[in-house]
């Protein structure tokens, strides 16, 4: 099917795959060709025409996007099919077509929001004629709700559809369309109501011109005034590539990088939104918890109470435990220094998942992200996609979309697609080898992926799901010497980056909590953890080393004021196992420090001072204690070393929803108030049925 | 050299008006379903041959040859998929009206022809979407196809003939785009009336992605009658490259409006006034005629005199035939306004979904309204037209083209008559031309 063919672009001749359009020939040609409606990730629907190019033979200009190079005859006696993208046809038609876009458009660029970085304005400079000829009264459109992050101005809206294809197709919510005909068509959502989509920021990145604009962002910056910054976002476990927009100390907005294999191009919308969160509720300054109440206090009043409570206190009296957001120097960095207390016992798995540290395959995404394009039958177990990693979900729409089967153990979700629904809990998966679909269409696949959530294992049961699990993916072939069809679903930024540097330690958090309980744990050192339960701390003394004013600075007794992940620099491995970089794009408010520094400082008052004194040497031992993590944006594959052994059995409870509330997981989305303003709108719209439903 | 005009038993049409019987009994008596097993039982190769030989070119505007298209299916059913027949009845173009009467009267015609066509394409279904607002034209047709089910002419073994064969009447909601082939498969598949974008052409992914040809009513209907008496009886009337008989609808200022099969070629002129009674006050009253349906360019008095009616004539003087739809203008039309008129359908019939169309309609349309009052620039009737120059080819279907054109015509034979207008409403009083009129 791949046909080489042969094309000649603007003289010269190239050879290039048959099934490729002719807009991609010719960007491969390196000829630019201008174009509204057309976008790489949606389908195609060629009604912008601003990508018209003269083929040789035709009578009329042809539509480069939607074109397919073996469509073209070739010349009378043979000779490849020959394109122009700059013969005075190809720009007569440019120039007829963008003036038709501009007639009904409104001149207002010096109020729009996407004013210097809009495709209109600057097609309209590159391809356009100066002069207007159009002396009829111009069309107007009422606006539309699109919730509290997306604001409209639908009259200047040049119905590319791109928004109405990117929702049906990638979101898989079908509530945006166009009605009307002629001039009069319109786009609109349906229920007028904000998307139910957990990606429906995208729509403001996709819209060539200012018709969607981001409304949390709006009239706050000009692009230019912007300091850019390319790092990679904490939200979840997927590590999507960022760019965060600053200006003076403010983070002003989120857009999305391009990775292919990772996030393609999409960002969910708390990955984009939350960042509001960091203006709220921050530590900015050291506390120290005084009769009952925090009080303010110096970074070296901080360190000296904190050297007075640690003073004398057994290794196996401390502990620590890291949180979701934090950068994989920070844990090392707080390891090395416990070590230097003579305590091993460091924690990042927060919320209890039953993860052995030492088998990597059981916790590691290990097919990756892009291996899901591969599969054809894939098993959720105990996770909803759709909140825990909704980026990723969309590329499970997409295996779906491509004739994957799926199905779901574990509760009764939306994700977008179509999904069997095998059972609801432990007991259907303990006999899952037994079940039709399992040894129809599981087994038989030929790259069978079984995806289990964090929460699946983060119960009571958890190892004996994680063991069933992968005996599951062993039995049904799904683990094999070119592919490994087990997936672990995990939500938190940091964990892998903990796990692979071992910030863990026998008996988990339950063991943390239990000891603290006894009183046998006396300190315990909180980095960046909100996500525990802090009243099963017990009497311990508590420091609490991060950003936000959360579950886990409410019980400290000393606050370490750091900064959050686009404050500082910092290593984040995703759920497959990628370590990435993560920039500083912005300073941290008031005395917060970046955690490194905070800790280094803090070992000197402890008389155990560590052997780096900047980032770069702290990486340098982190690297040469762990050489995988120094390859960025690598990623090494874990070696299937068996199903690690269960005790205890499983249990009957159902796998429950483990992230009730998508804007709500960390302490940044819960200081967000555009976070809360949808928490709000998601919940009204469960108390709501819709009129058809009923 | 005098017009031969059609002799009576060359008609293929023999209840146009509908005179006769137009049941099942009244069909057969006239010779239609006569030996349809045998034509099919001649093979399918035999069919498209002789549908190439006849010359048929389609009869819904583009005058694409339909043996071509008929020869284009894929041969075999290779990959599962079925192959559809699919009758375009949305006859919506303004000023046309033939199929409708074959549909009402004669409708027997175009159900054989389905049969026909669908065997000789290896379709085992055919739909018939009809236009909106057709809903007398939909309880005959759907009688007439009944009729044939309980006759066993439809269904398992159609006609005797060993071919299973299913055919559907579906309705439409009275979109004039849905005419458009693409944009009537979407619409029979229950989306919105969109066109699509070809390639793929419908012979390779048409109905629901089948192989799919879409044919005029007329072009269907007329297959049995050639396949009957043979291409060389179809082909010995008309010119080279435009033969066979056709279904001419002559409305607007002329005696005795009608529709009538006429053999193709035939001078304007001679249709007229052998058909119509000649226009209102004489052949020297006409002042413009649109000989194909409102979507070609108008032709003046002067052209009108000696224009054959066929595709190569008309096209010769940047007409077509399109439909065969001649609307003709006597001197007490505003030539101006009546173009306005169908630009207003245009705007009015525009989809929406590509750029040029949706947004050049309403702008041509707004400066042909001030055309019609005199108040524009002389300059905007060069502007005008390049706007028009804009639109055609520039679009996804022909609607663009569609509504160009009558706009090109108008400024191309009428330009005095729109700049005396301008002018006339600049100075306050008329010349001496416009008060003459």
């Amino acid at each position: 099917m791949n046909k080489t063919l042969k094309l000649v672009v603007d003289g010269a001749e190239m050879d290039v795959d048959g099934n490729m359009t002719i807009l991609q020939a010719c960007e491969q040609a390196g000829a630019e060709i201008p174009r509204f409606c057309y976008h790489e990730r949606l389908s195609i629907a060629g009604n912008c025409r601003m990508c018209l190019v003269e083929v040789a033979g035709m009578p009329k200009p042809v539509a480069s996007c939607a074109m397919q190079i073996k469509d073209l005859r070739p010349g009378r006696n043979g000779e490849p099919p020959e394109v122009k993208t700059f013969s005075p046809l190809v720009k007569k038609a440019r120039e007829g077509v963008m003036e038709f876009l501009l007639i009904n458009h409104p001149l207002d660029c010096p109020i729009c929001d996407q004013g210097g970085e809009c495709d209109l304005q600057d097609q309209a400079m590159a391809y356009g004629e100066a002069g207007s000829r159009y002396h009829e009264p111009k069309r107007a459109h009422d606006e539309i709700n699109l919730g509290p992050l997306v604001k409209t101005a639908m009259t200047r809206c040049i119905h590319c559809t791109r928004c109405v294809r990117f929702t049906t197709e990638v979101c898989g919510v079908t509530e945006m369309g166009s009605t009307g005909r002629g001039e009069d068509a319109e786009i609109i959502s349906y229920l007028d109501q904000a998307l139910t989509s957990e990606l429906s920021g995208n729509v403001v990145d996709l819209c060539p011109v200012g018709a969607l604009t981001s409304r949390p962002y709006a009239f706050a910056a000009r692009p230019w005034e912007l300091r850019k910054t390319e790092t990679i976002d904490a939200m979840d476990a997927l590590g999507s590539n960022i760019r965060a927009d600053v200006r003076g100390r403010a983070v002003l907005r989120v857009l999305p990088r391009n990775h292919d294999d990772v996030n393609e191009e999409w960002i969910s919308d708390k990955t984009r939104h939350a960042i509001d969160g960091l203006g709220r509720q921050r530590l900015d300054r050291p506390y120290i918890r005084h009769e009952g109440k925090l009080r303010p206090a110096t970074w070296d009043e901080a360190f000296a109470h904190v050297v007075a409570k640690l003073h004398g206190l057994k290794g196996e009296e401390i502990a620590a435990v890291a949180g979701d957001l934090v950068s994989v120097e920070a844990m090392y960095s707080l390891k090395d220094l416990l070590g230097r207390l003579g305590s091993t016992r460091v924690e990042c798995r927060q919320e209890g998942a039953a993860l052995p540290p030492e088998n990597r395959a059981a916790w590691l995404f290990n097919p990756g992200i892009a291996g899901i394009d591969q599969a054809d039958a894939i098993l959720i177990i105990g996770a909803n996609p759709r909140k825990e990693a909704a980026v990723l979900n969309a590329r499970l729409r997409r295996a779906w979309l491509n004739g994957a089967e799926i199905a779901a153990i574990g509760p009764d979700v939306d994700l977008t697609y179509p999904v069997v629904r095998l059972g609801a809990g432990p007991e259907t998966l303990a006999d899952a080898a037994n079940l039709d679909w399992v040894r129809e269409t599981l087994a038989r696949a030929k790259n069978p992926l079984i995806i289990l959530g964090v929460g699946a294992v983060s119960r009571p049961d958890g190892a004996a799901v994680l063991s069933a699990a992968m005996g599951l993916a062993e039995s049904v072939g799904a683990v094999r010497e070119d592919w490994t069809g087990f997936a672990l679903l995990h939500q938190a930024a940091s964990r892998v980056g903990g796990l692979e540097i071992g910030f863990a330690s026998e008996g988990g958090i339950a063991k943390i909590y239990d000891d603290a309980a006894s009183g046998a744990l006396k300190a315990v050192w909180l980095l960046g953890a909100d996500e525990l339960d802090p009243s099963r701390l017990g009497s311990a003394f508590v420091v609490y080393q991060g950003h936000h004013g959360d579950k886990g600075a409410h019980r400290a007794d000393v606050i370490l004021p750091t900064g959050a992940w686009l404050e500082q620099p910092g290593l984040y491995v995703n759920m497959e196992g990628r370590p990435q970089l993560a920039l500083t794009a912005a300073l941290p408010p008031g005395e917060a420090r970046e955690d490194w520094a905070a800790l280094r400082a803090l070992s000197a008052a402890l008389g155990a001072a560590q052997p780096f004194d900047d980032l770069a040497g702290l990486r340098k031992a982190l690297f040469a204690e762990f050489p995988r993590l120094a390859a960025v944006d690598a990623r090494e594959a874990a070696v299937w070393s068996g199903v690690p052994a269960a005790e205890g059995g499983l249990s009957g409870a159902p796998f429950a929803e483990s992230v009730p509330d998508f804007f709500m997981t960390n302490a940044v989305a819960r200081a967000s108030a555009t976070m809360a303003e949808l928490s709000k709108l998601a919940r009204e719209r469960r108390g709501t049925t819709l009129a058809a439903a009923e | 050299m005098a017009f031969d005009f059609l002799k009576d038993e060359d008609r293929i049409f023999t209840n146009l008006y509908g005179f006769h019987d137009r049941s099942l009994a009244g069909a057969r008596a006239r010779g239609h379903w006569d030996g349809t097993a045998g034509l099919i039982g001649k093979g399918k190769d035999w069919i498209v041959n002789e549908m190439k030989a006849s010359g048929l070119r389609g009869r819904g505007g583009a005058g694409f040859p339909t043996g071509l298209k008929w020869s284009f299916m894929p041969k075999e059913e290779t990959d599962g998929r079925p192959h559809y027949l699919v009758v375009n009845a949305d006859e919506s173009e303004p000023g046309t009206c033939k199929d409708r009467e074959i549909m009402r009267h004669d409708p027997h015609t175009l159900i054989e022809g389905c049969l026909i066509a669908s065997f000789a394409m290896n379709a085992h279904a055919a739909y018939i979407y009809l236009r909106g607002e057709y809903v007398r034209e939909r309880e005959a047709l759907q009688a007439a196809i009944d009729e044939c089910y309980d006759a066993g002419l439809l269904g398992k073994n159609a006609a005797g003939s060993g071919w299973d064969f299913d055919l559907y009447l579906h309705h439409g909601a009275g979109a004039y785009i849905c005419g458009e082939e693409t944009a009537l498969l979407e619409s029979l598949e229950g989306k919105k009336g969109m066109p699509r974008l070809k390639p793929p052409f419908p012979a390779n992914a048409g109905l629901y992605g089948c192989p799919t040809t879409v044919n005029n009513v007329e072009s269907i209907a007329v297959a049995p009658t050639i396949l009957r008496r043979g291409a060389s009886w179809f082909s010995s009337f008309g010119r080279d490259n435009n033969k066979g008989t056709k279904i001419f609808g002559i409305s607007g200022h002329v005696n005795k409006p009608c529709v009538v099969e006429e053999a193709m070629s035939i001078p304007l002129r001679e249709l007229i006034d052998r058909h119509c009674g000649g226009v209102r006050g004489g052949w020297d009253n006409v002042k413009a005629v649109i000989p194909g349906g409102s979507s070609v360019r108008c032709l003046p008095k002067s052209i009108c005199d000696d224009v054959l009616m066929d595709f190569d004539d008309l096209s010769k003087h940047k007409s077509g035939l399109g439909t065969a739809a001649v609307i003709v203008m006597d001197k007490s039309t505003d030539v101006i306004k009546a173009i306005w008129r169908l630009s207003k359908f245009y705007k009015h019939e525009s989809c929406g979904q590509c750029t040029p169309c949706r947004e050049g309609t309403g702008w041509m349309m707004r400066v042909m309204d001030r055309l019609v009052r005199g108040d524009a620039e002389i300059e905007e009737i060069d502007m005008l037209l390049s706007v028009t120059k804009q639109v055609e080819g520039h679009t996804i279907c022909a609607l663009g083209d569609a509504a160009a054109w009558p706009i090109q015509g108008l400024i191309t034979h009428f330009r005095d008559e729109i700049e005396d207008r301008i002018k006339a409403k600049r100075r306050g009083r008329v010349t001496a031309a416009v008060a003459a009129e």
